[in-house]
Order: C-alpha cells, then structure tokens, then sequence
C-alpha cells in the first residue's frame, strides 16, 4: 500500500492585480503619521476581506492514491464465475416466489426478497436490449482501445439483462433487438472476461 | 405536525479549477446561508453535510469540513450522496424533536480528479466495474433504451440541451451559459453513442448550503418572506445493477413523487407547480424525469419541451437557473436545485425568476442512470 504525494508542483491560479493599492498601504505606514496610517489601515482592512484574494497566487499540490484491494467474491458470484472457467456456460438463478431468472445471479430477489438456489443454465443466446460505441479514451478504466462498443443484452432464459462488450460487429450494423451470442475466452480465469464478448447471431433481428 | 422552513440559501458560483479548498467553499457558502438567514452560528444547533471521499481523496470527508460548516462543538452527521438526501435527512432531524436548526451543506470540486475513474468506481468490482463502465457510458445505454422504447431522437435531446445553456444566460452563477442551436449540439463531439460533448454536464466544482428551521424558530428569527417551507418529500430507489432494473423505466421517481404530492395536498402536478429544477446530468433525463414526476404522460417528454411547456416562459419553466447541463456540482447538485427554488419561491431570482412563484419543485438523483430519486416541493 502507498500513498504517493508527488512534490508540490507551483501552478500560479491568479495573476498579481490592485498591487497599487498595497503598494498604497505600505507608504502610508512608511510615510504617513500614525493617526492617518491607522486610518488609512483600518479603511484597507475592510476592503481587504475581498481583495487580498486576488493578489494571492494561488498553489494545486498534485498527489496519487493507490491502494489496493482483494474482493472476496461470495458464493454466489463464485459459482457462476466457476461454472463459466470450468464448462464455459452460463447460468441464472430464479426467484422461488416470483419465477423471475437473474443474470448475473443473484442472492435474493429484488421484488421479494426470497433466497434463490435453483440455479438454471442459459443457452448464451439473447438479444441486444441497447448498445453504444464509446469514443473517448480512459486508459484509467478501459480493458482495450477506443472505439468500445457496450451491449445491454437481454439473455433468453432471464428476466434480467447484462452490460458486456459487443464484438465482431461494426457500429453501424447494431440495432436495437437484434439476436446476440455470447462468446467465450478460450483461456477463463473466473472473472467476467471468460465471456469474451457478444457477437450478433445467426437469425438477425428479432 | 411541526412544519420546517428553509430561512437561509446559499451557492458558490460554479466554475471549473476553483481555487477554493473544499473548507474555503464551505465557509462562503455557510456563512452567506446564515447571513441570508438573518442568523448567527450560534442559533444552529446541528449540521448534515453531504460529500464524498472518492471525489475529495481523503476518507472521512465529512470530518475534514466540519470546522468550515460551524459544527464545532455541534452535532454534524453525514450524506454521501446528492444533497436532495442530506436536506432529507435535516428536516428529519428537525422532524424528531431533537433540534430546531440544521445546516445542510454539500461541496464538490469534480476538477480535482478524474470524473470517468471515479464513476467506474460506483460499479460492482466483481462484474461491471472491470468492463470500464462510468457515468457517461452508463447513461449513454440508458438514453438509447429509451430512445428505442419511446421513439425519441436525439434531436430531441439536443432541444434539452439548447433550452438549458441558454436559460443559463440569467444566471451569474453558472458555468457554461450558452446560446446553441440544435445543430451546434448534433456537431458536437461524440462521446459515447447516442450521447455528445453538449448533451453531457460539465465537470464542476462549487459548494451550497441550506438552513431548516423549526417552524417556531423560523417564525421568531425570520419575516413572512424569507420562510420557505418544506411542503412535501419523497425519495425511493430501483435496483442496483442497470440489467436488474428497465432503464426506459421511471418507477422509482414515480414513487418519490407520489410521496412527494401526497405530504404536499398536489393532486395536478402540472397545474399546482411554478417552476421545476429537475436533475439534468445528461439531456435526454430532463425528458425521463418529467415524465417520471407526472408532468407529461410516459413517452411524451420530449414533445413536452418541443412544444416549449419546458422554456423559460412557457406553462412550466424547467431548470431556469440553466440546470446541471450548465454547471453540475455532483453531490451538490440537489442542494443547488433546492436553493434556486428557495429563490424562486421568495421572487428573488433576479434575472432567471419566474413570474409568480408560489410552489417550486426541486429533483436530485443519487446512483448512476437514476438509481435514487429524491423530489422535494417548497412553497410559500
Ligand atoms: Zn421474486
């Protein structure tokens, strides 16, 4: 763990400005008797409040936090990422009340609030809810290169739908309710890039 | 049941890079609240502050302003989230019994740091957060949901976006005033489909800052004309993940606005409001959340402010201060929202004010794509 606090580096905000009026102050306090200088001080002193601020040059002292974590990633989570390294498929689990399937799965139902343990597997089919390319670059956050295009794909089987990448497509080939398949990673490390993207399917749009 | 007042009001101007500390936005904000007031610190007797220590980099973010909110030797307690949820929770605490006065104040300097890592942070680490979702991309799934649900485009939208920026003109405190046309947003650069540069609140950094008081303290301390009261509050929250809710869907806001109406006596939403500050983080939401709030049938937002209901002069002038589109303080944004229809409500809006303002509707959501809404009425 580190807290890195890089040297303070001088980026001046404001511009020296009313540098008279100090100037002013000060050869009253050189210069003047005490009586007006007291005078003259006091008057500065109430217009001060406001305007010693824009003679100050402002600092911005640059720092980086960087901590690192381990999540745990539950029962849950850690048996849909399991069965996705280990058979590449992927599942869902289904409200015992309300039959409604959550992909990913979750521990209870939103609506009901009633534990899900039947866990049901989905063909990996569905269809393209809503998409979008991503122009801009965040190296900070992306896993690859812009353009990125993001899929919310309605899986068929869930009631749910799924934010993950889209590929093997171009942009202006997506449409909304188009048919989707998952792919999956050749090599899967239990994490949310064994499904590797979704591409559109044989059957087109819906 | 005891009736809480709004008798002070208070904002930063909201620009980029401010060279104020978070502690130094604070203090102004505070101290023009209290003198808004009429009141000294000494009449508070509790502070709600709202941030948040992702944004600020530091934990414990509360702790650091609480000198600056005049909570020392005070009770201060804390809102991470929009300032909507910390008024919330003021006027609750005044509700108890427990305290007759409450600063609540948010801060927010987004400049500071990087808006789209911190977003992507908001998501779950063990599924969404690694794809590189954040804000923009997020709400950029959800405007074409809607789009596609509706039949809305973004032409539609960039009107939004034009109204706004140019309601923004009014008002000294904004950051991005504008006059744009349609085209001017449709040519903007793109960010992520179907969203652009001019369809997108700016990264801003300002500070507001309200006080509640008890309806006996604010009838002893304040005239008729300063009073606002909180005539009604409601808040409700979808689902977490953005695939475990409809994204095209506002039944959360429909929810908290239904609250919202009951505790204030609104049965015509439309006909009872004056003016509306309602959360705009990207254009196409204004559309959403008027639908959400009952002013126009689902589907019918954008033909609403195509029609110009939603203008500066028109049956319901939405976001006259210019809105988050032309400055958006994230955890203050609500709290500003509030503070312009404190405004609006006492006729002191200067340029942007409404003619004859009785009733004032202020919207903050908290949670990407509107996870939370939280709709407060404030009136005379
Ligand atoms: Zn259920």
């Amino acid at each position: 763990m580190g807290i890195e606090t890089a040297g303070a580096a001088a980026v001046p905000r404001r511009s020296q400005r009313r540098f008279k009026q100090v100037r002013e102050v000060i050869d009253a306090l050189r210069h003047g008797t005490r009586r007006n200088t007291r005078r003259l001080a006091a008057k500065r002193e109430v217009k001060q409040l406001s305007d010693w601020k824009d003679q100050v040059e402002v600092m911005v002292h640059h720092g980086k936090i960087s901590v690192p974590y381990s999540w745990t990633v539950g029962s849950t989570l850690s048996k849909w990422y399991v069965l996705m390294r280990d058979k590449g498929e992927i599942w869902a689990n289904r409200c015992p009340s309300c039959g409604k399937v959550y992909v990913p799965p979750k521990i209870k139902c939103n609506d009901c609030y009633k534990d899900m343990n039947d866990w049901v597997k989905l063909p990996g089919t569905g269809i393209l809810e809503s998409y979008t390319v991503v122009h801009y670059s965040e190296p900070v956050i992306q896993p690859q290169e812009p353009p990125i295009i993001y899929g919310l794909v309605k899986m068929d089987g869930a009631d749910t739908a799924m934010v993950h990448l889209m590929g093997e497509v171009e942009p202006e080939q997506l449409m909304v309710g188009m048919r989707v398949e998952a792919v999956m990673s050749e090599e899967r490390e239990a994490n949310i890039f064994d499904i590797r993207y979704f591409r559109p399917s044989a059957g087109g749009e819906a | 049941m005891e009736r809480v007042a709004i008798i002070g009001a208070a904002q930063t101007k909201y620009e980029r890079n401010k060279p104020d500390t978070f502690a130094e936005m604070i203090y102004e904000v505070v101290s023009k609240a209290l003198e808004d007031a009429g009141i000294t610190i000494k009449e508070v007797d509790n502070v709600v502050s709202v941030s948040s220590d992702f944004w600020d980099g530091r934990t414990i973010s509360s702790m650091a302003i609480s000198d600056a909110s005049g909570a020392f030797g005070k009770d201060i307690t804390t809102v991470e989230g929009d300032g909507t949820f910390g008024a919330l929770y003021g006027m609750m605490r005044i509700l108890s019994g427990s305290f007759g006065c409450t600063v609540v104040c948010a801060h927010h300097k987004g400049t500071e740091s990087n808006m789209r890592g911190i977003t992507n942070t908001a998501f779950d680490p063990l599924v969404e957060r690694r794809l590189g979702l954040d804000s923009i991309n997020s709400a950029a799934l959800q405007a074409r949901r809607y789009m596609s649900k509706w039949g809305v485009w973004e032409e539609q939208f960039a009107r939004v976006s034009v109204k706004n920026h140019g309601n923004a003109m009014r008002n000294p405190l904004a950051m991005l005033p504008m006059e744009i046309t349609v085209d001017d947003v449709m040519a903007s650069r793109k960010l992520a489909d179907p969203l652009k540069l001019l369809d997108c609140s700016p990264v801003t950094d300002g500070a507001a800052a309200l006080i509640l008081a008890a309806e006996r303290n604010a009838k002893k301390w304040t005239t008729n004309k300063k009073r606002v009261w909180m005539k009604g509050v409601g808040h409700c929250s979808d689902a977490f993940r953005l695939g475990d809710r409809d994204l095209a869907d506002t039944r959360a806001l429909k929810q908290a606005a239904k609250k919202a109406y009951a505790m204030a006596g609104i049965s015509d939403p439309l006909k009872e409001i004056d003016v509306a500050e309602i959360c705009d983080a990207f254009s196409y939401m204004e559309l959403m959340w008027l639908e959400g709030l009952g002013f126009c049938d689902d589907g019918m937002g954008a033909e609403f402010v195509e029609r110009g209901h939603a203008d500066f002069d028109g049956a319901l002038p939405v976001n006259p201060s210019g809105g988050r589109l032309s400055a958006h303080p994230v955890q203050v944004a609500g709290l500003a929202a509030m503070a312009e229809c404190v405004l609006q409500v006492r006729g002191e809006a200067g340029e942007r004010q409404v003619d004859g303002v009785e009733t004032a509707l202020a919207h903050g959501i908290n949670g990407m794509c509107g996870q939370a809404h939280c709709v407060w009425i404030l009136g005379k």
